[in-house]
């Protein structure tokens, strides 16, 4: 029955937010803020781990296929799994641990101390003062952290069969097999799939904050459940929507 | 206050108000009538259910029975506070935190656009040097002292140019003279503005000393309502022991409560 409340109380939220979306410029200032935050520093994160992503990929595709030779093929692998999976996933649950739970801490925080409170006693819902800016800088960060991550996770596969000694693939040869199979689609799948996420990391996180009651502990408690939800949230609606996008 | 805007008071009545939080009554059949312009101060000890009827009226909770009014419109709806404009001062504040006290008090103005940037800076400053907070301007609430953050928290409302200004414990965890001052900035405001103020409270000087109305609530109920002499004066021994509690080291309340219990 908690859950169903939950559900209703989350869809209903979301659906206020998008209502608000026309009053959307009047809060550029946060906006701005919200995408620096999200997005400038998130870069170096999503890129060193794609860098190593894209390399472990790289060994353990090339371990796995180097009998059979057919090792021209690990650019192909790498590049496909980059950026229909791999990419938006990491980046996804990178998203989670850096702004989904910094929003969760927050909106709790401030829900805490009656800020939301003062908030709606001054009719200014929280879900276009809070909320919307920080939807709308999600949806405008994740296709660039989508694209650094496969472009990282693209290069530490380069740099892997290069400089592995017993894998010896040019990057020539690398890039060649990458693009021959590479369709836009395979991108805008990807693009949609860290949309998708990224929508999906927001609201979660908004929803777990602003329903916090009680002190201090139930702060980081929130901040907790919203992370485990968010990660569950990627991997069960990961498959759905790659089963879709096939 | 030469700054203050005089606005139409609007009256507030709470008809058969009832509470519960799970099994524990917080109201029970609650009804009163606050005047348009007056002062009304509700009091009871701590934990009897008053910052609960004070979110009544904000659209913060919602009665399980009974009937909250606000002019001639229900309480909880949002269109009621569009058209009477309802301020709240919180007991802890509410100063959002990442902003300035200057962007704290400015928001309302500019999120319901009710002026140019210009116009909003003029009336924000006044409001700062009427209440003595001119110089806290960039900071931030968390740099500000308790009485400071009180007098914020009492500009944020003013400058919506209310028509009922709540107070939820404006004295507590003031200095006796804090205090004072804070009961005399409030029957100020409501002098000059003609605002209806609604003032939750266990300070028993506040109520004697600024208030028109004065009700008390035990346990949910309200057991007096009446002027601050008859309060005073009551004969109630419940009112007469919240006016004049006796301190009495060898009998102490808390062990009579563990008995009883």
């Amino acid at each position: 029955m908690e859950l169903f409340e939950w559900i209703g109380s989350g869809v209903q939220l979301s659906l206020k937010t998008v209502r608000y979306l026309p009053s959307l410029p009047r809060h550029w200032k946060q906006l701005v803020e919200q995408c620096l935050f999200m997005g400038y520093a998130t870069v170096p994160l999503v890129a060193i781990l794609s860098v190593f992503i894209g390399a472990v990929l790289a060994l353990q595709i090339g371990y796995s296929i180097i009998d059979f030779g057919v090792k021209q093929y690990i650019g192909t692998i790498v590049g496909l799994a980059m950026v229909r999976e791999l990419s938006p996933v990491m980046t996804a649950i990178m998203v989670t641990g850096r702004v989904g739970s910094a929003v969760t801490a927050e909106l709790a925080s401030m829900k805490v101390y009656q800020e939301v409170d003062a908030l709606r006693t001054m009719n200014i819902p929280p879900e276009r003062f809070l909320v919307l800016p920080r939807l709308a800088a999600v949806v405008l960060v994740m296709p660039v952290l989508l694209m650094v991550s496969v472009v990282t996770g693209w290069m530490g596969g380069q740099l892997v069969c290069e400089f592995v000694p017993w894998i010896g693939l040019s990057s020539d040869a690398y890039y060649q097999s990458l693009k021959e199979v590479m369709t836009v689609g395979d991108i805008t799948d990807g693009l949609i799939k860290a949309e998708l996420f990224g929508i999906g990391i927001l609201l979660i996180s908004s929803h777990l904050g602003l329903r916090t009651s009680g002190g201090p502990r139930e702060i980081g408690a929130a901040v907790t459940r919203a992370v485990v939800v968010c990660i569950i949230f990627i991997l069960v609606f990961d498959y759905f929507i790659t089963n879709l996008l096939i | 206050m030469e700054s203050s805007v005089e606005v139409e008071p609007v009256p507030v009545s709470v008809r058969n108000l009832c509470k519960s939080f799970g099994a524990q009554e917080v109201l029970r059949d609650v009804s009163l009538e606050v005047e348009a312009g007056g002062i009304f101060v509700l009091m009871g000890p701590s934990g009897s259910g008053k910052s609960v009827l004070l979110r009544h009226l904000v659209g913060l909770e919602r009665a399980d029975s009974g009937d909250v009014r606000i002019g001639d419109g229900d309480a909880h709806l949002a269109e009621t506070r569009e058209r009477y404009r309802t301020a709240m001062v919180f007991q802890a504040g509410a100063l959002f935190n990442s902003m300035s006290v200057y962007d704290n008090l400015a928001l309302f103005p500019r999120e319901h656009r009710l002026y140019d940037e210009q116009t909003i800076r003029r009336k924000v400053e006044q409001v700062m040097q009427v209440l003595s907070i001119e110089n806290a301007g960039a900071k931030i609430p968390a740099e500000l002292s308790g009485g400071m953050k009180k007098r914020v928290s009492v500009a944020r409302a003013i400058i919506m140019e209310p028509q009922l200004i709540l107070y939820d414990e404006p004295t507590s965890e003031l200095d006796p003279i804090l205090a004072a001052t804070t009961s005399e900035l409030i029957a100020t405001i409501s002098r000059e503005t003609r605002a209806t103020s609604l003032v939750v409270t266990h300070d028993r000087d506040l109520a004697r000393s600024i208030a028109d109305r004065v009700a008390l609530l035990i346990d949910g109920r309200l057991v007096f309502k009446g002027n601050p002499d008859d309060l005073v004066n009551s004969s109630d021994e419940r009112v007469h022991e919240f006016m004049n509690p006796t301190i009495n080291p060898d009998k102490p309340r808390f062990r009579k409560q563990d008995i009883s219990a």
